[in-house]
């Protein structure tokens, strides 16, 4: 079976810093690594990696410096790296994004599965997986919380939304996105460090996609950002602390009272 | 022929379950007697325009029956702009839909407006964790899509005074094909209210210390009939599952109260609370961000205090 992963670089959130007057973040010497919701669906691939004989293609798209984040995904236990990196696809939003990975797909499939992270911990969105699925044209679940079985038939898997838990099964190809709840990555092991140091991360670029100039980078954009602005939400707070703790404990009593059971009688 | 007439029973601003149930029993006597089933929803209107898709497929969310539905029902209807709410279907369905129509799309929406010159929908999302927000619009491309958080607008409050017009959207089996099967569906529990839904929340952080101090706030939100919340650090701590987060990468709520103990108040979490109408900050740290979004704080042991305020709700009950 051919399992294809993608996978976004992401700044490494716990070193984002802000500019306090222009309130955008400050990019510079920040690291990236793979998006941490992503690994859950790497681990998901690895896993099934190792029930048989199938193998795990890991691509994102991405600058040249993504690079090293997909590295990673080989120390882990990927058998193939590959990084879409052009100048022609930056500024792309995140369908032009789904459209490059949906052609790499076509071109380098079929694979059999595609799995996909619940979304990336910079933009937020969760639409690549999604929008990629639709432009194969093949079935999609989100919000996977469990891989429950795989074979040639299809997929079974369960998916956490508002009301409950819904079990599906798939055909194949099909394209899953998970949650964290499916399993704990991996950490990389020594042996796979040194594998992927000598391992070559495969740049692949538009010469090889042969997407129109239209369907790419900002041109290929439906979306453009206009304006940033930083969030207005303080309130005026009255502080109880010390001796008035208890002023403040009967406050919220007073919020709190008409909610209590008895008072509904 | 004769008709049965099942009346749709609506809750807040959907169709409650009895009317499935009501349907199911009507299926089951039409069988005896060749019965027309029919349903009633009033509908206290805010369209001009119903337009309805019936198919067995949309029983529940399905991604290949519903995005060329919606595909199909968008290039017939040619609408400008689309929205749907960012639950986990809307969420889902939105990216294929872009996807198949070549347009862009916005997610998670907390402002929305229009540019009266250009018709461009401006569409503001939080982005980088909350810390900016950031203004989107699809200047070349129809239509302009985004996804809006449940709780983030409020309500139509009254209704609004125009005819409707209902029109029948033929669904053809090519929009609904697909091999994707739905097994089974096991519903949350009643009495578990989302977090999403809840009137009154009473969170909880790191600031707690240990999972056992969790109790007092299991304690206060069953006596009020309220509901757990959790700061992404004491979710990632398994002291609580997913469904309790509130935040960017958990749920958006927008209580009447809301109580954070032991929450700092990272950029993320307030994010998902400060539509809150009334918010409680409890934290030992005077300095701590969430008392800037606050209503009231109170500076002490979260643990301790909220033990206080237990005990004193429980003799008010007394009383």
């Amino acid at each position: 079976m051919k399992i294809l992963v993608l996978l976004k670089q992401v700044p490494d959130t716990d070193e984002v810093k802000l500019n306090p007057e222009t309130g955008t973040m400050i990019r510079e010497g920040v690291g990236t690594v793979i998006n941490p919701l992503d690994l859950h669906a790497l681990e998901t691939a690895l896993r099934i990696k190792e029930t048989g004989d199938h193998s795990v293609t890991v691509v994102s798209m991405g600058p040249p410096a993504a690079e090293e984040a997909v590295r990673e995904a080989i120390a882990m236990g990927a058998d193939r790296a590959v990084l879409l990196t052009d100048r022609k696809f930056a500024g792309a939003d995140t369908w032009a994004t789904s459209m490059a990975l949906a052609r790499f797909a076509e071109k380098e499939g079929p694979f059999d599965l595609i799995l996909a992270g619940e979304k990336a911990t910079d933009g937020e969105t969760g639409q690549v997986g999604p929008e990629t699925g639709a432009m194969l044209g093949i079935p999609v679940a989100t919000y996977v919380s469990r891989i429950a079985e795989l074979d040639e038939s299809g997929i079974t898997i369960e998916r956490e939304v508002e009301d409950g838990k819904e079990i599906w099964k798939l055909p194949l190809p099909s394209l899953v996105s998970v949650t964290k709840d499916v399993n704990e990555p991996r950490l990389p092991t020594l042996n796979g460090k040194k594998l992927a140091r000598n391992a070559s991360v495969e740049r692949i670029g538009n010469d090889f996609l042969e997407l129109d100039p239209s369907e790419i980078g900002l041109k290929g954009s439906p979306t453009r950002v206009v304006r940033i602005g930083t969030p207005k939400l303080s309130r005026k707070v009255e502080m109880y602390e010390g001796s008035s703790i208890r002023d403040g404990i009967d406050e919220i009593k007073k919020r709190l009272a008409p909610y209590l059971e008895v008072n509904h009688e | 022929m004769s008709d049965l007439l099942v009346i749709a029973e609506r809750r807040g601003n959907e169709i409650h379950s009895s009317t499935f149930e009501l349907l199911g029993k009507a299926r089951e006597l039409s069988i005896k007697r060749p019965l027309t089933v029919s349903v009633v929803v009033l509908f206290s209107g805010g369209a001009d325009r119903i337009i309805l898709a019936v198919d067995r497929s949309f029983s529940r969310f399905n991604f290949e029956p519903y995005t060329k539905t919606l595909a199909s029902i968008v290039r017939e209807f040619a609408p400008e702009i689309i929205l749907a709410p960012a639950t986990t279907s809307g969420r889902t369905y939105m990216p294929g839909l872009a996807a198949l129509l070549k347009t862009g799309l916005t997610a998670d929406c907390t402002g929305l407006d229009i540019e009266e010159e250009t018709g461009n929908l401006l569409q503001t999302r939080p982005a980088i964790g909350g810390n900016i927000m950031a203004t989107i619009k699809t200047p070349n491309h129809r239509p302009q899509m985004a996804t809006v958080r449940p709780k983030t607008f409020s309500a139509l409050k009254e209704a609004y005074e125009s005819k409707s017009e209902l029109v029948n959207f033929e669904v053809t089996p090519d929009l609904t094909q697909t091999e994707a099967k739905l097994i089974e569906f096991h519903p949350i529990g009643a009495g578990q209210k989302g977090v999403q839904d809840a009137e009154v929340i009473i969170a909880g952080g790191m600031g707690l210390r240990k999972v056992e101090n969790m109790e007092p706030i299991f304690r206060l939100s069953k006596m009020i009939n309220g509901t757990v919340g959790a700061s992404r650090k004491i979710v990632d701590s398994k002291w609580i599952g997913h469904e309790a987060q509130v935040g960017l990468s958990g749920h958006t709520v927008k209580p009447k109260i809301y109580i954070a103990a032991g929450i700092s108040g990272a950029v993320q979490h307030i994010a998902g609370m400060q539509t809150a109408e009334f918010i409680v900050a409890i934290n030992r740290d005077r300095n701590a961000a969430i008392f800037n979004f606050a209503d009231i704080g109170l500076v002490g042991d979260a643990v301790e205090i909220l033990n206080e305020l237990a005990k004193s709700l429980e003799s008010e009950v007394k009383r």
